[in-house]
């Protein structure tokens, strides 16, 4: 187990720039989830730890080891990739022994290792098997076992759930939890499905355009975004926001509504704000009160659990979240009121969080 | 099934058998004239089986031609091509699937270049370069032109194959703890065994059946080869047609066997369940 320290990374392919100066440093045993949309080069920031890609300026060190020019081979670290990548010639037994093989093993180690591997996630039935015989879950089990059946200094994952059915995701979602909680050992994973950087992250770097956007616990992310773009990546159904300006003490919005400056926000007069409300932060109230809003339902969509329910309000289409069934009809009048306390500002120009 | 379904099937299965008929009869032909007596060769007229068969051709071109000795320099020449090629190829089809390097693109251009000349236009030259190595009139001067000229095709050939072999998979490797060469070898190369075996056929058949270079470069009987050796049945007045034939027939075991020997590769899909699917 280890520590991983990235220093001032840059990486461009050609002239094209990846990343962007990132700077990111992952303590012995933390699980670290990097999170953003496609191309913005999470994988590649991965899979330069892993010694695949080529750095172009910068550092990267485990355990206080410099790694930039040491072999894959040599860093001992695991990845499970977003394809498998399992060997297809290979027995599922061999796939797992495969790097213990390599490091020249005794016989009776590997056995115990891929035994004791394959007990923690059910795959002694399947041991004998070829990868083509075995279903996406099963496979992906095994890619996992592949990485833990020699204790690896770090664990890196490229998107593993990405090629499964969403029930199954669930799933080894938990499992992956889990099975980092029993071994914990340090680990990078990938994803651009927020759900997932929310439930296994210790913490989370959400990324955009080769930047890290913000750093930080997962709550941290979800409650005090630091700028748009981490407001609207993270929380499902995303964050609605509502353009405006500051005009005689209150956000005036686009289309002439007004919203009170939440506690502590300061803001120039005429400053143009983007004002971000989650959707279950949006109340369905009984009848006109102070600043609530009168509005019409657009759609309802239930999910089972909860309804989010759309509005146009403040020249937007407004999603609420409610758990209330039934409370909305298509056509109805409702009267809205914004969660003071929960509202969040943030600059237009710079697009960074204000309050 | 529908009426519409059956015909269609029906046509289709004909087309294919017409085609088959038409591909083999040239083969039915020269294993009839083959078994056919000499004297009878010319005296029955046009008939898909002569009326008595005899192996007398076989027996004569076996025992009383050179053959033997055709049949043995052509299998040390097309072997020895074939294995050389594939390996050649392997390795650079390797680097040209998986690295960017400088002079990538120049190096296609000219392997695709020396695909580009008739062949007759390169004997002379070829023939000036080999003669004062002495590697006219032997057969490794042969393998050395088969191997030049087959080169080219093979790596792209075996590019192909690479090309088709997911790269998470030597990642995978590397990181498991395997260089580089490793992971060819252990992981890539297996799953590559159908593009050997498609590589090893396509350049075996074609330096076995390769006779330009080999009347132009080669004159002693101890160096002659099959497609050379057939020729010389052809006499200034007469023609041997039975014997010709029956070395024809000959001719065609070996590559049968190795095709019957990699036909296994060939067919197979190694690949299936290496990633998602």
């Amino acid at each position: 187990m280890a520590s991983i320290t990235i220093e001032a990374i840059t990486k461009t392919f050609g002239t094209v720039p990846v990343l962007n100066d990132i700077d990111l440093s992952i303590a012995d045993g933390e699980f670290v989830v990097l999170v953003g949309p496609s191309g913005c080069g999470k994988s590649t920031l991965l899979r330069m730890i892993a010694g695949l890609e080529d750095i172009t300026a910068g550092e990267i060190r485990i355990d206080d080891r410099r790694i930039n020019e040491v072999a894959p081979k040599d860093r001992d670290i695991a990845m499970v990739f977003q394809s498998y990548a399992l060997y297809p010639h290979m027995t599922v037994a061999d796939n797992m022994s495969y790097s213990l093989k390599l490091r020249k093993t005794a016989k009776e180690r590997i056995a115990e290792a891929v035994g004791a591997a394959a007990g923690k996630l059910g795959l002694d039935p399947l041991l004998a098997r070829r990868p083509k015989a075995l279903s996406g879950g099963q496979r992906q089990r095994v890619a996992m076992g592949r990485a833990i059946v020699r204790h690896p200094k770090a664990f890196l994952f490229d998107e593993p759930l990405s090629n499964l059915d969403a029930r199954l995701r669930e799933q080894m979602r938990a499992e992956i939890k889990r099975l980092h909680k029993s071994i914990g050992a340090t680990s990078v994973y990938v994803t651009h499905d927020q759900i997932e950087a929310m439930t296994l992250a210790d913490r989370i770097v959400a990324m955009h355009g080769g930047i890290i956007q913000q750093v930080g616990n997962p709550l941290d992310l979800y409650d005090r975004p630091a700028n748009l773009f981490v407001a609207g990546f993270i929380g499902s159904p995303a964050m609605n926001f509502v353009e405006g300006h500051r005009r005689a003490g209150a956000i005036e919005t686009d289309d002439g509504s007004k919203i009170a400056i939440p506690d502590g926000v300061q803001l120039a007069e005429g400053q143009a704000v983007t004002v971000g409300i989650r959707p279950e932060h949006v109340r369905i109230v009984a009848g006109p009160e102070a600043g609530s809003y009168a509005a019409r339902v657009d759609l309802v969509e239930p999910t089972g659990f909860g309804t989010i329910v759309h509005v146009r309000l403040l020249g937007q289409d407004l999603k609420i979240y409610t758990l209330e069934r039934g409370i909305a009809a298509v056509g109805q009048p409702l009267h809205i009121a914004l969660d003071g306390a929960r509202l969040h500002v943030f600059d237009r120009e710079t697009t960074n969080r204000i309050g | 099934m529908t009426r519409k379904r059956i015909v269609l099937t029906l046509l289709h299965r004909l087309a294919v058998l017409a085609y088959v008929a038409f591909a083999l009869f040239p083969l039915f032909w020269l294993l009839k004239v083959s078994v056919t007596p000499t004297s009878l060769l010319y005296t029955e007229g046009i008939r898909l089986w002569p009326s008595r068969a005899s192996l007398e051709h076989y027996a004569f071109v076996l025992t009383h031609s050179s053959f033997p000795t055709f049949f043995l320099n052509s299998t040390i020449v097309s072997g020895a091509t074939a294995v050389i090629v594939t390996i050649v190829a392997s390795l650079a089809g390797y680097a040209m699937s998986r690295f960017v390097f400088r002079g990538k693109y120049w190096i296609v251009a000219l392997l695709l270049l020396t695909q580009m000349f008739p062949l007759v236009m390169l004997i002379a030259p070829m023939f000036k370069m080999l003669s004062p190595l002495g590697l006219t009139n032997s057969l490794t001067g042969l393998v050395i032109v088969y191997v030049a000229f087959n080169v080219p095709f093979a790596t792209f050939l075996m590019q192909s194959f690479f090309d088709g072999i997911p790269k998470d998979l030597e990642d995978a490797a590397m990181i498991d703890g395997a260089t580089r060469f490793t992971a060819f070898r252990q992981i890539i190369l297996p799953l590559t065994l159908p593009g050997i075996a498609a590589t090893l056929g396509f350049v075996f058949t074609a330096a076995w059946s390769e006779l330009l270079f080999a009347l132009m470069l080669i004159s002693g009987n101890q160096a002659t080869t099959f497609p050379v050796g057939l020729l010389s049945f052809v006499s200034k007045f007469s023609v041997d047609f039975g014997q010709m034939m029956a070395a024809g027939v000959l001719a065609l075991i070996p590559a049968c066997l190795f095709f019957l020997l990699i036909q296994r590769y060939l067919v197979q899909g190694l690949t299936a369940g290496a990633v998602k699917g």
